[in-house]
């Protein structure tokens, strides 16, 4: 666990940059955490899906997969994957500041 | 620290419902990872790319001494049918998806979809009898240049 820097603020993250804290997130700590991942901007898109993979967690304790990001928050399989390339899922859980989802599937 | 993987490209050879399964989680979970994915279905595997039998798969019962039922028992017409509906009422009720759900999801995640030349030429297969998540029908030099740089698993 280390401290960073995000957004003017110091937060506290695991080995992989997930925050330990999901308290500690907001809306220019994701924008500056999307910047590492190489998404320049984040668009309401993005938003709508990092917003659902919070209500999610703080709702369930527990982050969507795939596929039922997919299903259940209004964004498609394949355009999850246009929006982060790098794995939806796990970087809108990442950007989301919540913890990456567990599962298999 | 290693470095991390970037790409595999996993080989779905076997026919049944439990040959099946591992590949496309893998495939699935490598692009849930942000990795670069390609799936190669090969001799009985391209039963699970198969119009008309993607969506009947079952589960070996011969020579599948895992189920922990005698082989005896396993010839028994018919045992193949529940064995397989045991296993997919598991399946259903953890939630997973369907062989055809499965692959059309991964199509979906952006991994590569190919058939085996050798395998269509043998059973007589073209892209028409092939679903449509099937980005081609190549050799396997083609999926030599395809996989460069990442492992290959064998399944």
């Amino acid at each position: 666990m280390t401290t960073k820097l995000l957004a003017g603020q110091d937060v506290e993250v695991d080995g992989e940059g997930f925050l330990v804290d999901p308290s500690q997130w907001n809306e220019e700590v994701a924008r500056a955490m999307a910047k590492e991942e190489g998404i320049d901007t984040l668009t309401d898109k993005h938003m709508q899906v990092i917003n659902f993979m919070r209500s999610e967690y703080m709702a369930k304790g527990t982050a969507p997969n795939i596929r039922s990001l997919g299903k259940t928050s209004g964004v498609s399989v394949k355009e999850l994957y246009q929006l982060f390339p790098k794995g939806p899922a796990k970087l809108a859980a990442k950007l989301g500041g919540i913890s990456k989802p567990h599962g298999c599937i | 620290m290693s470095e991390p993987i970037e790409k595999v490209s996993i080989i779905i050879s076997k026919g049944s419902l439990e040959g099946v399964y591992p590949g496309l989680i893998m495939a699935n979970g490598a692009r849930a990872e942000g990795m670069d994915a390609n799936l190669f279905f090969t001799f009985f595997g391209m039963d699970a790319i198969h119009k008309k039998r993607w969506g009947n798969m079952k589960v070996a019962t011969v020579g599948n001494p895992g189920l922990h039922i005698p082989t005896i028992i396993g010839i028994i017409p018919g045992m193949s049918a529940i064995a397989t509906k045991m296993m997919s009422s598991k399946i259903k009720k953890l939630d997973f998806p369907t062989i055809p759900e499965f692959v059309e999801m991964i199509a979906d995640t952006g991994a590569g979809i190919y058939a085996c030349l050798a395998s269509a030429d043998l059973f007589g297969f073209t892209k028409d009898d092939l679903v449509d998540q099937v980005q081609g029908i190549i050799t396997v030099g083609e999926f030599y240049e395809k996989a460069a740089g990442g492992p290959i698993i064998f399944t």
